[in-house]
């Protein structure tokens, strides 16, 4: 973060009219539990100075190997982690922001008016990270999330019917009837049916597609206009992870939902997303369009991570590309390149110049690379 | 020359909920030096399919029926081993015998005298004798083996990667001294110098830094571990390794390369190979043969080309069309109705008929056998798709 | 919202009672595939049984065995009226310092003082069971919540209750409950075994099982179905509530039928060492009598067995029994024990 070109975030989308989620220069650190060997002052960069935007109906992929921080971008889109800088700016009309009260002096009206400004800009965002009690619990509404492992998201002591329900319950929204029958729509939506026969088992006795499409269930039944779905299919067998695929693609037509979808698995990230953003130990390295991304790769790493994707298909040969040594953690990373060991193509100046800012090289592709 | 037959086999575990038929019917054959790729869903049988033919299986599980051959070359100077055991003689080509299957009962001078299975037969079946030279492979019964036998087959002749081994190093001990410890119990004879410089000679060989050896597990990453486990299956020598998702936790880059050194180790080596993945690309890219299993069952085998190309069972068809890929058009992707088949109470008939597009009445009562539908494809389908 | 007209089953609590019972009925078959809990559940039905038919024992002995008329014939006072469990104007044919053997009119012998043993047991036996309940069920409901706060908040919450755990961890139980039934009795204030009850209870339920279920929630709490509850909007209360308690209940449950083992067991070493005045019958006191009258020393002991064997076995019968039921539950509640 002390490379100040980086304080104001790279502007990728064009028409910024349509996006709905924009993250700046978001970062999140845990401290290393101090054993016998780290004492104190250590700490993961588990999310480092990234910045996106998500548009409204849109899917944007977060690919990247295990630890590069995908999911801790998913939760702090969420709320479910808070971040140790940077904002995550939601737009949506729901968001109730309090102002502080302004009291006498000046002084002090005019500390609450900038505080003011930095809650809601101009075109209507606003920052999640200020939501407190009412405006936090409707901002719950808006944006939900999808957990990776369906035999561990779904409470084993509710049945389907509370488990679909609670999002209701916890929000006061309808009376009982009310919620039955929005419950049995969201059953018949996610291709559970007919509900009654699902209603009252309990996730045990469910199989894993069925129980993540319960899942899909919870997310979508506040009418969510954000969904972070991580790695929502990885659990799941080959046969049933394509209906889940489809599931949520129809339900993005149907309602317009924006998803960050985050996977480990390129194939299924073109399959389900528009555009790919791709992390590497807690920096986003490539960013652009799916197609663009997969067919015309740029960073080396994301080269490196195409290269090496099996393909299905016995008759393509592949040209694997090489990259020394193995993912590394991202504790207290030295001010340079974060790909910077196990590039092939690394220069004098990755050694001595700070991680590359994320550019665009057009088209709304951009890359984070001095290389490039 | 075949190096393992597998034929007609069938597994079952007995449950509080009742028999689950993991592997049923299953036949197949392995050449020295092929690789095969053990294809399906979770659960459809494939770990126990490996468990059966290193016979590791658990208390609850019993072997029904079948054939396990696990073939040599015929020397005359080891006969003396295989006597008292259930075989099956290949004859030479040229010979135009029959390959018999039965217990070595004697042997006289030159000669083998077999006493070939009753087969349902009243009366037992005459010997049958072969002289040394009119043999060319035997091929040892693994099903009816005692455990005292099956342990020198074990490792030294079939070595297996266990579907997440590298979770289970024994923190507290040096991977190198764990390694160390199964060769000394699989081949006492060698010193432990011997060992130590062979463990050295395979860490190498998988890409580690041999002074890896001393060092604990929690010092190693994931694709290291997996590498060790590797050196580990590899230190008997074994003519076959079974790897059951030997790559299935890592990140794509390490799967990558751990997938390339296995197959030029397997060249070098001149090993046979069976792979176990869910993981069609995988499978695609390290065997020559696919074999496709479904509700305990080996629905498809061909070569890899074939299965691609032409797939002559409905559920190869389906599995291929869902998954996603990177290369080439971009395109919807199918879903396959349904769930995959619970192994207490199967479907009757063609265990995939609830879900098969293709299905018609005699599916749902009649169980399709493999048959073939090309030289190097078999399919068990009443209504194949070529 | 929009609101179809789709109908459901109409009542849900039907369905919800239907489950629980299917839920239990499961639960049900596989504790009775353990031996060891079988057992402690046919001792403790024996043993409460025992005590559901109290009531009916004197009065029935009263009919054919101890009725006036007998006492009548052999000669004695109609005004003296024979109480089996405290002997309060004895039965005038025992009254001869000694306890008597087991015979026809009482069938367990009696005492020195001439109450009959099997009436005495069966008269405790309810108040054992009470006693050990309610003391087990404070603890665990404490234990619970208590567990599942220091475990959903952490931080100094939590540091709080370990530290104060460990300190009632640290105390020996009994000298501890010798101090404090000491104190109650001089502070004049009765000892009844409800006092009692929530004493034991308080005592055990800050104790060992907050830490044990403590751990438990804390396996919960990082649980994905919990992040779900906090991203669709749960608060903290319906977290703790409708998440984590329900998914240790299973494991208090449990461990309430060890505690009420140490409950029982406790009441008992507390009258035998004579610090309960105001609990006036229970088997423990039934021990401590035979011991200070001095049935149980050297060879009187083996001679006057009936005096101090029945209290004995049964106390020690109870508190294993429901040990033994414990340890049958835990095959239900533990997966990890679960048979395939
Ligand atoms: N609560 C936490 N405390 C400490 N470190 C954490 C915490 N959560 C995540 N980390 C660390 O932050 C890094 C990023 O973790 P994250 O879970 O976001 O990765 P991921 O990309 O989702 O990986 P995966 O593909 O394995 O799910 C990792 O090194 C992880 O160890
Ligand atoms: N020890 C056992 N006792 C009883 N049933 C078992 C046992 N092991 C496996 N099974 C059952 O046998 C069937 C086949 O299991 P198996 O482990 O062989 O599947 P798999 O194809 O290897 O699946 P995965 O891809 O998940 O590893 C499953 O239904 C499983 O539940
Ligand atoms: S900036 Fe340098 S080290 Fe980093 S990816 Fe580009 S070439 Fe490699
Ligand atoms: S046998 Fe019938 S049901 Fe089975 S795969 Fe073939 S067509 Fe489908
Ligand atoms: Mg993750
Ligand atoms: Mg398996």
């Amino acid at each position: 973060m002390s490379n100040p070109e980086q304080t104001n975030p790279v502007i990728i989308e064009t028409d910024r009219s349509t996006s709905l989620v924009r993250i700046q220069n978001l970062s999140k650190t845990f401290p290393v539990a101090s054993g016998f060997f780290r004492k104190g002052n250590s700490f993961i960069h588990a999310v480092d100075d990234i910045s996106f935007e998500v548009g409204e109906g849109e899917i944007l992929g977060l690919i990247g190997e295990s630890g590069c921080g995908k999911t801790t971008t998913g939760k702090l889109l969420v709320k479910l982690e808070t971040p140790t800088s940077g904002q995550v700016f939601l737009k949506n009309t729901h968001v109730e922001v309090k102002l502080p009260k302004q009291k006498a002096g000046v002084a002090k009206a005019t500390s609450a008016k900038t505080k003011a400004i930095s809650l809601v800009t101009s075109d209507g965002f606003a920052d999640i990270a200020h939501l407190r009690g009412r405006s936090l619990k409707l901002f719950r509404r808006n944006v939900q999330m999808i957990f990776q492992d369906p035999y561990e998201s779904l409470n084993p002591r509710m049945t389907i019917y509370d488990i679909c329900a609670e999002p209701l319950s916890v929000q006061s929204i309808g009376s009982l009837m009310e919620r039955e029958a929005r419950v049995a729509e969201l059953m018949d939506l996610v291709g559970l049916t007919p509900p009654e026969t699902f209603l009252f088992r309990y996730p045990h006795e469910l199989s894993g597609g069925q129980r993540q499409r319960v899942a899909i269930a919870r997310a979508m039944i506040l009418n969510p206009s954000f969904i972070v779905a991580d790695e929502p299919t990885s659990m799941l067998d080959v046969s049933i992870r394509t209906g889940v695929m489809n599931l949520m693609l129809e339900l993005r037509e149907k309602f317009k939902i924006s998803y960050l979808y985050i996977t480990h698995d390129l194939a299924v990230a073109r399959y389900m997303c528009d555009r790919i953003a791709v992390m590497y130990l807690g920096k986003i390295v490539e960013m652009g369009q799916t197609e663009d991304i997969i067919q015309n790769p740029q960073h080396p790493y994301t080269r490196a991570l195409i290269s090496a994707v099996p393909i299905p298909d016995p008759s393509v040969r592949r040209q694997p590309m090489e990259l020394k040594g193995g993912v590394t953690k991202p504790i207290n990373p030295k001010p340079r390149c974060r790909f910077y060991e196990r590039c092939p193509m690394a220069t004098q100046r990755c050694a001595t110049s700070d991680h590359p800012p994320l550019e665009d090289k057009g088209s709304g592709h951009s890359v984070a690379c001095y290389e490039v | 020359m075949a190096l393992l037959e597998v034929k007609d086999l069938s597994m079952h575990y007995w449950t509080r909920k009742g028999e689950v038929k993991a592997v049923d019917e299953v036949g197949f054959s392995l050449e020295k030096g092929e690789s095969l790729g053990l294809v399906g869903e979770s659960g459809c049988g494939k770990t126990s399919m490996a468990l059966t033919l290193l016979k590791l299986l658990p208390e609850n599980a019993k072997i029904l029926k079948g054939h396990i051959f696990f073939y040599k070359e015929f020397q005359p100077q080891t006969a003396n081993a295989l006597l008292g055991e259930m075989v099956n003689l290949v004859p030479q080509k040229a010979n135009g015998r029959a390959s018999t299957l039965g217990r070595l009962t004697r042997i006289e001078g030159e000669k083998l005298l077999v006493q070939p299975a009753r087969n349902g037969a009243t009366k037992a079946p005459s010997p049958v004798s072969f002289s040394f030279s009119e043999i060319a492979q035997v091929g040892l019964d693994l099903v009816p083996l005692r455990e005292e036998r099956m342990q020198r087959v074990r490792w030294k002749g079939i070595s297996m990667i266990f579907q997440a081994a590298m979770n289970s190093w024994n923190p507290v001990y040096r991977v190198g001294d764990q390694i160390l410890e199964a060769m000394q119990t699989h081949l006492p004879k060698t010193s432990v110098q011997q060992s130590k410089k062979r463990i050295a000679e395979l860490f190498q060989m998988v890409g580690l830094d041999p002074r890896m050896m001393e060092r604990y597990p929690h010092e190693y990453s994931g694709g290291m571990k997996q590498r060790a486990v590797i050196a580990m299956a590899l230190s008997c020598d074994p003519e076959l390794i079974i790897a059951d998702e030997p790559t299935t936790a890592l990140d794509v880059i390490v799967q990558d390369k751990i997938l390339r050194e296995m197959r030029q180790i397997q060249k070098q080596l001149h090993m046979s190979m069976i792979y176990i993945s869910h993981d069609i690309a995988v499978i695609a890219e390290v065997s020559e043969k696919i074999g496709v299993m479904y509700g305990g069952k080996l629905v498809e085998l061909a070569d890899t080309q074939t299965i691609f190309e032409r797939p002559a069972h409905p559920y190869t068809k389906a599995l291929m069309s869902s998954f996603p890929n990177l290369k080439g058009e971009k395109k919807k992707l199918e879903a396959l109705p349904g769930e995959p088949p619970d192994l207490i109470s199967p479907p009757t008939g063609c265990r995939f008929h609830p879900r098969c597009p293709y299905a018609t009445e005699v599916c749902k009562e009649k169980d399709p056998v493999l048959e073939v539908r090309q030289p190097g494809q078999v399919a068990a389908c009443w209504n194949p798709l070529h | 919202m929009q609101v179809t007209t789709k109908t459901l089953p109409p009542s849900l609590w039907r369905v919800r009672m239907h489950l629980w019972l299917k839920g239990m009925g499961q639960s049900w078959s596989t504790f009775r595939e353990s031996p060891i809990g079988v057992t402690g559940l046919v001792i403790i039905v024996f043993f409460g049984l025992l005590g559901a038919f109290y009531p009916i024992y004197p009065w029935f002995m009263g009919k054919i065995a101890w009725d006036q008329e007998t006492i009548q014939k052999e000669g004695i006072d109609l005004n003296i009226v024979y109480n089996p469990i405290f002997g309060v104007g004895n039965d005038p044919l025992l009254i001869k310092g000694f306890p008597q053997p087991p015979s026809l009119r009482h069938p367990l012998g009696t005492n020195a003082d001439g109450p009959d043993v099997l009436a005495q047991i069966m008269y405790s036996a309810s108040r054992e069971f009470l006693l050990g309940m309610m003391a087990a069920l404070i603890t665990v409901i404490i234990g619970t919540f208590i567990g599942a706060v220091a475990a959903y908040y952490g931080g100094w919450i939590d540091t709080l209750f370990m530290r104060l755990a460990d300190v009632f961890v640290l105390f020996p139980p009994i000298a501890f409950l010798v101090v404090v039934s000491a104190l109650v009795q001089r502070a004049g204030i009765e000892m009844t075994h409800m006092l009692l009850a929530l004493i034991l209870g308080l005592l055990f339920g800050f104790g060992s099982i907050t830490i044990v279920l403590k751990s438990q929630a804390l396996t919960i709490k990082v649980k994905p179905y919990i992040e779900a509850a906090r991203v669709a909007g749960g608060s903290s209360f319906h977290i703790i509530f409708a998440h984590i308690i329900p998914n240790i209940l299973p494991l208090s449950f449990l461990y309430m039928m060890f505690n009420v083992t140490t409950a029982i067991f406790s009441e008992a070493a507390l009258s035998f060492f004579g610090l309960l005045p105001s609990i006036n019958m229970s088997w423990g006191l039934m021990l401590f009598r035979a011991h200070t009258q001095g049935w149980i020393l050297g060879h009187q002991g083996a001679f006057y067995w009936w005096v101090w064997m029945p209290p004995g076995l049964a106390v020690t019968l109870l508190c294993s029994a429901f040990y033994l039921v414990g340890r049958g539950l835990d095959e239900i509640v533990n997966p990890r024990l679960r048979k395939r």
